[in-house]
């Protein structure tokens, strides 16, 4: 398992370092950088501004320059932001996205699997057909159009819950982005533990466990709710990761102080290094959530050998 | 030669008309999505409005039947109507060009991975999985930023993220039609390389090639929309269905119809698309035939 880990680690070495040369040399090749802009400037200030973020440079050296800050750990001062840092952007901004990410996620979870089992378990029935219908009407929402929904129902006619901003630790604010993102990864989850449970209730050892007359929660909690997760564990790998970078539109709705904006905002002005620092930092989300999400299909299904 | 192997399940060989009688909702979807494409193509030219002229004195104002704006007007004054024909213009449009090369893409790349097999087949592949822990979201921001907002470089660019998915079938269905006996008989025949893939692999895939891309078009619609809301899609005066929500979103206290009606104008289109696809699957998928 640990040398399993070690070698996964190993080898999204070189995903992330090409991530790393598309982002760099898709950014410096474009036409136009971050200093030549429609304000003019005298050439002296202009070239003292370069030399300070070494964009003199030739663009090998500020290529391994930028490999060598990465390696430790370190992403660069912004462009745009004064005297900020690409970190500490991140570390600011970033665990607003994880929080609002991973609270949508469980609560996903958490609605998602009960109803898909419910579903499949009275098949053909109106617990099936009305969930169902729900979901796919769900998936066809985009959290850009729920989340300013959500907004006018709940906070701007029923006053229930506040529109929007960021307090640290208040559940009120946190609800509705949670809820906004959520609703579409629940419709998903539905639809995915529906189908495998449905595959999962026709198999031989479900019908030994009801012709021995166990009651359908045990059924339905002992023997086939683990086998029905696989499929959601290799959706949620990709989609957690997804989820995080969506979460981009939730910030702009609610007002959250998370990257995405920062990321927006930087690519609109060619702030590489921010730029370059976030979506690095989402390639390094998708391929950890993709690792987990494989440890633990190996851990729900016993047939599945890491090596 | 087709005496003695089983013929291959291509869409046509499945009476794709007979059986669609026992799928009422797939027509449905289907005439809704026409409808929708037909507006968006003529009502535009017959009306007397036109998305960009402002009227200044009809700002804001509600749906209603009398007075020429069906649907009300925008803060300008723009027929909202119109406007949201325009987004769906663009929707559309970028459901078929995005769809077209990701599609072409993928299904080019999986079955010349499928058919050559071994260390082609290996790296190619090796080439997806890398491709899938690429962010495309951020990827697809960065490159329409920097080569300039244009309509169609932000197609090409949702079109070239999109192929993964279809890639990995393909290959997969590829791997299974290249030990079928004809793709044998054709070998035996002199049948090679581009044009083995061309005219036996690629033709027999294509029943499973319809219902992936039908599942395709939703994801690249949202994307654009998704593009458009946060302001990086489609410019102004040019209205997107993206970038109508977003307007409608800033201004919903006060107008809700102006965030209401693209809301839904989209929600059906990825509805309809969403329940063709699954529709298509459940029809032409051979795995679910008995």
């Amino acid at each position: 398992m640990l040398r399993y880990i070690f070698r996964r680690v190993l080898e999204s070495i070189p995903t992330l370092l090409l991530i790393v040369t598309i982002a760099f040399a898709l950014l410096h090749l474009a036409p136009g950088g971050p200093f030549s802009a429609d304000k003019a400037m005298l050439p002296e200030i202009q070239h003292g501004i370069e030399a300070r973020y070494h964009l003199d440079e030739p663009l090998w050296r500020q290529y391994l320059r930028y490999l060598g800050d990465l390696a430790h750990g370190d992403l660069g001062p912004s462009f745009q932001y004064r005297n900020t840092s690409v970190n500490q952007i991140i570390a600011n901004g970033f665990p607003v996205d994880l929080t609002v990410g991973l609270c949508a996620i469980a609560l996903a979870l958490l609605i998602g699997i009960p109803v898909g089992l419910n579903a499949a378990w009275h098949h053909h029935s109106w617990w099936d057909r009305v969930p169902m219908a729900l979901a796919a009407a769900g998936i066809s929402l985009p959290v850009f159009v729920i989340a300013p929904v959500l907004v006018l129902v709940f906070a701007v006619h029923l006053h229930w819950l506040p529109a929007g901003d960021w307090v640290r630790g208040s559940l009120s604010h946190l609800l509705l982005p949670v809820l906004a993102l959520a609703l579409p990864y629940i419709a998903y989850v539905a639809r995915i533990v529906r189908g495998s449970a449905l595959e999962v209730l026709g198999t031989a050892y479900i019908r030994t466990a009801r012709a021995k007359g166990l009651p359908a929660h045990r059924i339905l909690l002992h023997h086939a709710l683990r086998p029905s997760l696989a499929a959601v564990v290799s959706f949620l790998g990709p989609t957690t990761a997804g989820v995080i970078t969506i979460s981009i539109v939730v910030e702009t709705v609610f007002g959250l102080p998370g990257i995405g904006r920062f990321f927006v905002t930087g690519a609109l002005n060619r702030d590489y290094t921010l730029v370059l620092g976030i979506t690095i930092l989402y390639g390094a989300l998708i391929i950890l959530f993709n690792l987990l999400a494989d440890l633990c299909y190996a851990w729900i299904d016993p047939r599945v050998r890491l090596d | 030669m087709c005496a003695l192997t089983n013929p291959a399940r291509t869409p046509w060989r499945l009476r794709v008309p007979q059986r669609l009688r026992g799928h009422p909702g797939i027509l449905i979807a289907g005439s809704v999505l026409l409808l929708i494409a037909l507006a968006s193509l003529i009502l535009p030219a017959l009306s007397p409005y036109d998305y960009f002229t402002p009227q200044l004195d009809l700002i804001s104002r509600p749906p209603m039947l009398r007075g020429g704006h069906l649907l009300g007007t925008d803060p300008l004054g723009r027929d909202l109507l119109i406007r949201v024909l325009w987004g769906c213009r663009i929707s559309l449009l970028i459901a078929l060009v995005a769809s077209l090369i990701s599609v072409m893409v993928g299904v080019l790349w999986g079955a010349i991975a499928g058919y050559a097999g071994g260390h082609t087949d290996a790296l190619m592949m090796r080439t997806v999985d890398v491709l899938y822990s690429v962010p495309f979201v951020p990827f697809v921001i960065v490159l329409t930023m920097l080569f300039g907002r244009q309509l169609w470089l932000m197609f090409v660019a949702i079109g070239a993220v999109s192929w993964l998915d279809i890639a990995r079938i393909v290959r997969g269905e590829a791997l299974s039609l290249k030990r079928r006996e004809f793709i044998d008989a054709a070998r035996v025949a002199g049948v090679h390389g581009a044009r083995m893939i061309g005219r036996h692999i690629v033709p027999n895939l294509l029943g499973v090639v319809i219902i992936y891309a039908t599942l395709t078009v939703p994801t690249v619609i949202l994307f654009e929309a998704f593009m458009s809301f946060l302001g990086l899609g489609v410019r102004v005066p040019l209205a997107s269905l993206g970038s109508l929500i977003a307007d409608g979103a800033s201004d919903m206290q006060a107008h809700p119809h102006l965030l209401l009606v693209p809301a839904t104008v989209l929600a059906t289109i990825i509805y309809c698309f969403n329940f063709l696809g699954d529709g298509l699957r459940d029809l032409l998928d051979p795995r679910k035939q008995a």
